[in-house]
């Protein structure tokens, strides 16, 4: 019907929307050409941005945890060891109610009390995305059961790890001490020390004793896995690994059972004992009572028991070997005398009379001897023996505490030995310059007098006066005490440590034959520690020593049974054995213990005993020693 | 009849270029499916059953008379637009917070789907029907019948195709001449109310697009889809990474891979070089498109052949413009590739009609 209006405009109708065709095409062509500047500038300008963006979107780097290193002693009985276990696992940042999970998890397995207060606390100690243990050494029943049930339980996971283990326990705690969970201050330590990223994945790091101060060597290197994951987060397959590199075993210059047999002497005592090789400076035996359970400590130790340690009279988390600072007592004696000698203070035989005490000139004051009534007429030798303070008392005024400060020295006395472990003190071997500094107060004559007999300022530890011993066993060379004897990396080999000579004091032969006949003398009949050598088949030599816990005011009496039991003195002894060809040397200390040649005396026997002889004082249990798994 | 008389009669009213094009869209889309599903054979049948479907379905409507294409508009439309309401009532199916589909008994369809080809078919056979006589009045008549359909569609919500149909029927009116002055006023109109529309939109349709300026924002939300797309593409590089190496693809980081993101998958393994040849094949259906609708005979067929066309262009361009991240992500599929019946059909109807046009110029000629 409208044909002839079609015809009449078609020409023109044809040519408008041919022009409008013409524009629809031009769009198109703008669009396409914004898309292809688009493919452009994402393909090629951006392209490597991208590329990395998908490859980190794809590549994870999975930490390989590196074994541990075993400790092992100087015949290879395991110290320290790996077994590998099962933990009960919650990842705290999955979980929005985390009590009524832990309620859900006992149903599973048992989780007790203490269980639940070491893992509130470690969840305070680090907030972070991963996985704290709430129960460790799960058994194998425990594992299926929980797995049965994990799909109830989003953020928890049961975890195969390998765990340290210390199968002696509180005889070496302080020794080896023990490993825990890396805290913040363990990162920003490793932050500074630029290793953080060998603990990528690592769980735990040695906060004492041998497990601190070789971290480096124990920890191992930490292998890397780089892995294509899914974006759920399933790895799908390994695209490259390097492979961990264990910690090396490492090996003490420790004896064991000596360890054992030494701590089991001390009975109920508290104290502390270190014997070392005169000859080479190896620490045998390293023992400081009470100890503790260093397995407490490994995966977070609850408040109560924490507690429970930290305020015990004991005083069970004291190092006491190598922290315990205490009065050196008579043990100092023997040095004295070399003093005495080496500066022609006393020749040999001179002898004094020993009134019971001793007064400074123009001094009414009584500096009393141990023994009320004196001991007659005293040599050095004799002095020794009897452990006369009359005799020191007046060797050291004429000596002059200059004079005894500079010579002390050389035996370690007021300094760290370097023993390779952390937290060392150096004890105090006190001066005028010292006491100005530290109290602002001259130095009173009557400050030498009980520095004569090791009271007064000084104060040494367990190890320091090991080492002196082992310094004058071994005629004044002095060799670096030390506890690790080898180290044996896991590529294969052995470094030993080679015995470092310090200095050699050149004592005059005659003095140290004197000393040491005079030390021999002490643990025999007439000595102050007879005791010592009855029925021995070697010769011993030994000093005894108490250290004073409380003052004793001037013209009272000390009486053990009238003083609390924490309050009554220390017992020292120092000993080396065999006298003329000593391979041992020891202080020993017993707190509270009294007198030195009564229970100190007997625990060094015992260990020279062994040490000497081989002889067990009782059947000792024997120590397995599962060996931890070394692959990788 | 033997074979050859079959076969010339088959494809009596087929364009061989087209067809030849469409092939290889065909072609394209089981071998990028193929990857894109991770080796998924069923996957890729089922897309060649869609496939399949979808030829015959072009082949009939390229057979079928022009005049009933045209005599269907009308009934068509309005069967749509009663579907189309008949999802808002409680026979609509929800899924995913949209409204999109209706549950007919036996399956459920898409009414919106239907409306792509309606609508545009609709305000064809209008403007055709009162062509002698184009006043105003049939542009703001042919207005109507574009925004109703589309109004309903944004309502449920469905940005995407409410978009597309938007397009589809603004091409006819481009086609059919609106004058410049309405466009420039209508656009200069739009601008002014495009805070109200802000205000009409749903919540994840706002963020779609605020993620489209800032993805990162949201990386693991709502840019991820747009973040992981780009790095697909931007990481593909100029030559790929290879077929079925694209590890944005085979690791799970794209999301909806097979459907609207399917084209990531095409630039992560064949890189740039890929994307100009699919690009080109594009171009080449556009271009065969865009003479067909020059050469077409009558008022309608010029506007249809022109719609189906330009819309064709517009999907896969907002599909790409999509997935390259310069378009907020809206839920288009890449026309032809993407896994889907429904979407493949009603393209493959568009391109019957295509066909038919192209004959019918062929009938008028001779």
């Amino acid at each position: 019907m409208n044909r002839y209006v079609e015809l009449k405009n078609h020409q023109r109708e044809i040519y408008y929307f041919r022009l409008r065709l013409v524009l629809s095409l031009g769009f198109v062509v703008v669009m396409l050409v914004i898309l292809l500047l688009r493919f452009f500038y994402l393909q090629v300008i951006r392209h490597d941005y991208f590329h990395t963006m998908a490859d980190s979107n794809r590549i994870y780097v999975v930490p390989i945890v590196p074994n541990r290193g075993l400790i092992l002693d100087r015949n290879g009985v395991v110290m320290a060891q790996n077994y590998s276990g099962y933990t009960l696992e919650i990842a705290p940042g999955k979980v929005a109610d985390m009590d009524g999970l832990i309620a859900e998890l006992s149903k599973l397995v048992e989780i007790t009390p203490k269980d639940i207060k070491r893992f509130q606390k470690l969840l305070t100690e680090r907030q972070t995305l991963e996985t704290m243990p709430i129960r460790s050494q799960l058994s194998d029943e425990e594992v299926a059961r929980v797995s049965a049930q994990q799909y109830r339980f989003p953020g928890v996971e049961v975890k195969a790890r390998l765990f340290r283990e210390y199968p002696f326990t509180d005889m070496t705690s302080h020794l080896i001490g023990y490993v825990g969970r890396i805290n913040q201050n363990d990162i920003d330590q490793l932050d500074e020390d630029d290793v953080a990223s060998n603990y990528l994945g690592s769980d735990y790091i040695g906060k004492t004793g041998i497990e601190q101060s070789y971290e480096k060597d124990l920890h191992g290197k930490t292998g890397f896995e780089q892995v294509e994951v899914d974006a759920g987060g399933r790895a799908v397959r390994v695209l490259s690994r390097t492979a961990p590199q264990s910690g090396s075993n490492l090996m003490l210059t420790l004896d064991a059972k000596l360890q054992e047999v030494a701590v089991k002497a001390f009975g109920e005592y508290r104290g502390a004992l270190v014997a070392i090789d005169p000859t080479n400076g190896e620490v045998l035996a390293f023992v400081s009572k009470p100890g503790y359970d260093p397995g407490l400590f490994i995966d977070g130790i609850d408040t109560e028991t924490w507690d429970e340690l930290n305020n015990s009279p004991d005083t069970p988390l004291n190092n006491r070997a190598l922290r315990g600072q205490y009065p050196p007592g008579s043990t100092i004696k023997p040095f004295m005398a070399l003093a005495g000698l080496f500066y022609g203070t006393r020749s040999p035989t001179h002898a004094i009379s020993d009134p019971g005490y001793y007064m400074l000139p123009g001094s009414r004051h009584q500096y009393r001897d141990w023994k009320a009534g004196g001991h007659g007429a005293v040599d050095m030798f004799k002095s020794i023996v009897i452990s006369c303070d009359t005799y020191y008392y007046g060797l050291a005024t004429e000596m002059g505490i200059d004079n005894m400060h500079s010579y002390l020295s050389r035996f370690g006395f007021g300094q760290k030995t370097g023993l390779d472990m952390e937290g060392e003190v150096s004890g105090l071997l006190p001066s005028p310059e010292w006491k100005s500094k530290r109290y602002q107060q001259i130095w009173y004559p009557g400050d030498t007098v009980s520095a004569g007999i090791g009271q007064g300022y000084n104060l040494v530890t367990p190890l320091q006066l090991a080492y002196a011993t082992a310094i004058l066993a071994n005629d004044g060379v002095a060799f670096q005490p030390h506890l690790i004897r080898e180290k044996r990396p896991a590529g294969g080999g052995a470094v030993m440590t080679e015995p470092k000579q310090m200095f050699d004091l050149k004592i005059d032969p005659e003095n140290l034959k004197l000393v040491k006949s005079a030390m021999e003398a002490v643990t025999k009949p007439g000595g102050t520690a007879a005791v010592a050598s009855y029925g021995a088949t070697y010769r011993i030599a030994g000093k005894t020593g108490t250290a004073q816990v409380i003052a004793i005011k001037q013209g009272e009496k000390y009486d053990a049974k009238k003083v609390s039991e924490y309050n009554r003195d220390h017992a020292w002894f120092i000993a080396f054995a065999p006298a003329d060809k000593p391979r041992i040397a020891m202080a020993v200390l017993v707190e509270n213990g009294g007198h030195g040649g009564t229970t100190a005396a007997p625990i060094a026997r015992k260990v020279m005993d062994y040490y000497l002889l081989g002889k067990i004082p009782q059947p000792l249990p024997v120590v397995t020693g599962k060996t931890g798994d070394q692959s990788d | 009849m033997n074979a050859r008389q079959l076969k010339q009669r088959m494809m009596m009213n087929i364009d061989p270029v087209l067809l030849a094009a469409l092939g290889g869209f065909a072609l394209v889309s089981l071998v990028l499916l193929y990857s894109a599903s991770d080796g998924n054979l069923m996957r890729v049948l089922a897309q060649l059953g869609n496939i399949v479907v979808a030829f015959t379905a072009m082949w009939i409507v390229a057979n079928m008379p022009l005049h009933y294409l045209m005599r269907a508009a009308f009934p068509i439309y309005v069967l749509g637009m009663i579907l189309l309401l008949l999802v808002m009532t409680p026979l609509g199916v929800n899924s995913h917070g949209a409204t999109r589909w209706l549950n007919i008994g036996v399956a459920t369809i898409q009414p919106s789907e239907l409306m792509k080809l309606a609508v545009p078919l609709m305000m064809a056979w209008y403007f055709e029907k009162d062509e002698a006589t184009l006043k105003l009045r049939n542009y703001f008549v042919a207005a109507i019948l574009l925004l109703l359909p589309v109004a309903l569609i944004a309502k449920q919500p469905d940005l995407g195709t409410a978009i597309l149909i938007g397009a589809s029927g603004f091409y006819v009116l481009f086609l059919a001449g609106l004058s410049w002055r309405i466009m420039i006023g209508s656009a200069l109109a739009a601008a002014a109310s495009a805070p109200f529309l802000w205000s009409a939109l749903h919540d994840y349709q706002r963020h779609r697009i605020l993620m489209l300026l800032d993805p990162s924002q949201d990386a693991l939300g709502k840019g991820y889809h747009t973040i992981q797309g780009m790095i697909a593409v931007g990481s593909g590089g100029i030559l790929g990474k290879g077929y079925l190496n694209g590890t944005q693809t085979h690791l799970d980081f794209l999301p909806e891979r097979t459907t609207d993101f399917i084209f990531a998958v095409w630039s992560e393994e064949f890189g740039l070089i890929g994307n100009l040849l699919l690009l080109g094949l594009y171009v080449f259906v556009i271009g065969r498109g865009f003479i067909i609708t020059a050469n077409a005979s009558t008022y309608f067929t010029r506007l249809m052949a022109g719609s189906i066309t330009l819309t064709f262009f517009t999907y896969a361009f907002v599909n790409m413009g999509m997935v390259s991240g310069i378009l907020p992500v809206v839920g288009v599929p890449l026309p032809l590739i993407s896994y889907g019946g429904t979407s493949m059909l009603t393209l493959m109807l568009g391109f019957g009609i295509l066909m038919n046009i192209q004959t019918n110029k062929k009938l008028v000629k001779t």
